[in-house]
């Protein structure tokens, strides 16, 4: 502090200020700061005009232009996002309904060909059942017969051996009326 | 007077850190001497093309840390002057840019221990300010004509008042430079007298740990005073500007 | 003695001069409370009066510095 005296003494000796006055005040030395000033402003200025100010503004205008190009086209992407899943969801639904197309008509011609199936079995099974039963009508057609000559036979040996006449026509007769009956 | 601290004990001399002293000898300061004004001036300059000239050489997109400072210091500055002084003030927004960061790296510099505080001298802020005020002037009179007087007019008050009110208007709009001026000068001053007032009283042993304390607290303030009277004087200076070139919504 | 008389007139004159401070101190309490009230009553509108804060704050502090000023005068260069 005392040294700092001394040399303040020393320096504000000119201009007869005081040693520690007010240096503020001491208009002698107005010119020289004003002069610096002036000069030290201009330097600003001519550094900020020529320099420092446009490439500033050009950085700023440059990203605010690249920020917006980039959100153009960042908006741009998501519209087409947009548009191509809208065609995965129509591809979806178009697949879907081939899907159940294609299940429904398989589904048709299956029960197309278990119907024919069916029919031709059932036709079958009638074809099997009519011919058997043409068999079981002439077997026992075939048994009739049988039993009418058995009866006729029978008949005729019966009578004979109660010593009548046989008359073979009047015992297929009566046979055949017994029969009937 | 350099004695009157020494009587009681103490060596407090607030006013010595603002004498301008030659740098290379001599005894007088002229107009064209290189002394600790001109030291520190040139530091300020250096300050403000390293932030903006060099810090923003590379121009990237994605910008630096420095770069980042230099967009936002401009990005502010730039708001203000459009908010407002309006869309026609903003061709005046290198003048500004100068002044705002002129002050503010004045400011910053002279809380450095032992520099030179430059924006403290009355005599640089009254020439910013006079420049302030006559440009203001100037260019009310050049975009305006006469109708720059009908600022002092109030239409809006009663008939009988308007002469008492266009004095006073008239009286406030002389006192702006001296307000603007005295202004900076002062909250500078002031700060660094208090600080070396304080500082002073380290001397005393009891006294010296609050005396740490209390120069930590005020160099704090300091910085912020240095911030927002750079501040003051750049929003000050739009809104005188805004009478010359704004519209009449004064 | 005439010089110690002047001396005194001086200091009186300096304490004198700092009242002044006071009035600024009370003129940016006033500034910065209402601004405060006002910031919490409708936050949202408070960072665009940002900027008329600060004015009214250096407008009221300009007062004090000048009584601050005449304080140093009077120490100094009277």
């Amino acid at each position: 502090m005392a040294t700092g005296t001394e040399t303040a003494a020393e320096a504000a000796g000119h201009g007869g200020g005081h040693a520690v006055g007010m240096p503020q005040l001491d208009f002698s030395t107005w010119p020289h700061q004003i002069f610096w000033l002036l000069v030290t402003l201009v330097v600003i200025y001519l550094v900020l005009t020529r320099l420092a100010l446009p490439r500033i503004g050009g950085v700023l205008a440059e990203r605010s232009g690249i920020i917006t190009k980039d959100i153009a086209i960042a908006d741009d992407l998501k519209q087409k996002a947009l548009k191509a899943e809208r065609a995965y969801n129509d591809a979806l639904a178009q697949a879907r309904a081939d899907a159940a197309r294609i299940v429904a008509e398989a589904r048709a011609a299956i029960q197309a060909d278990l119907d024919a199936a069916t029919a031709r079995a059932d036709a079958q099974i009638m074809a099997k059942a009519a011919e058997s039963e043409g068999r079981i009508s002439e077997i026992r057609a075939g048994a009739l017969d049988a039993v009418t000559e058995v009866a006729q036979d029978t008949a005729h040996e019966i009578v004979a051996a109660l010593g009548g006449k046989a008359d073979a026509g009047s015992i297929t007769a009566a046979v055949a009326a017994r029969l009937k009956e | 007077m350099a004695t009157e601290g020494e009587g009681s004990g103490f060596a407090i001399h607030p006013m010595d850190q603002f004498v301008i002293k030659p740098l290379f000898g001599g005894e007088h300061v002229h107009w064209y001497t290189i002394s600790n004004v001109t030291l520190w001036m040139a530091l300020a300059v250096l300050c403000i093309v390293l932030l903006l000239v060099v810090g923003t050489a590379k121009r990237s997109i994605i910008p630096s840390r420095v770069q980042s400072v230099a967009e936002l210091v401009y990005g502010f500055i730039y708001n203000m002057v459009e908010e407002v002084t309006g869309h026609d003030g903003v061709k005046y927004f290198p003048y500004v840019m100068t002044l705002f960061l002129f002050i503010l790296f004045s400011n910053l510099l002279g809380l450095l221990p032992m520099s030179f505080a430059t924006t403290s001298h009355v005599a640089v802020t009254v020439v910013l300010a006079l420049m302030v005020f006559v440009g203001v002037t100037v260019l009310g009179f050049m975009r305006k004509g006469v109708g720059f007087l009908g600022m002092f007019w109030v239409s809006s008050a009663p008939l009988a008042l308007r002469p008492i009110l266009a004095l006073i208007e008239v009286i406030s709009y002389f006192v702006r430079p001296v307000s603007h001026s005295i202004r900076l000068a002062g909250n500078i001053l002031a700060g660094h007298a208090v600080i070396k007032v304080i500082a002073g009283f380290a001397t005393l042993v009891v006294a010296s740990p609050f005396v740490v304390g209390a120069v930590g607290a005020i160099y704090g303030l300091e910085l912020l005073v240095a911030v927002v009277q750079a501040y003051v004087f750049t929003i000050l200076t739009c809104v005188y500007l805004r009478d010359a070139v704004g519209d009449a919504h004064h | 003695m005439e010089g110690d008389i002047a001396q005194m007139g001086k200091f009186i004159g300096a304490g004198l001069a700092t009242i002044g401070l006071g009035g600024a101190g009370i003129g940016v309490g006033t500034i910065a409370g209402n601004f405060l009230a006002g910031a919490l009553r409708n936050p949202s509108a408070a960072p665009g009066q940002m900027a008329n804060l600060f004015v009214g704050i250096a407008f009221a502090e300009a007062l004090g510095i000048f009584s601050f000023l005449i304080a140093l005068l009077l120490m100094f260069a009277v």
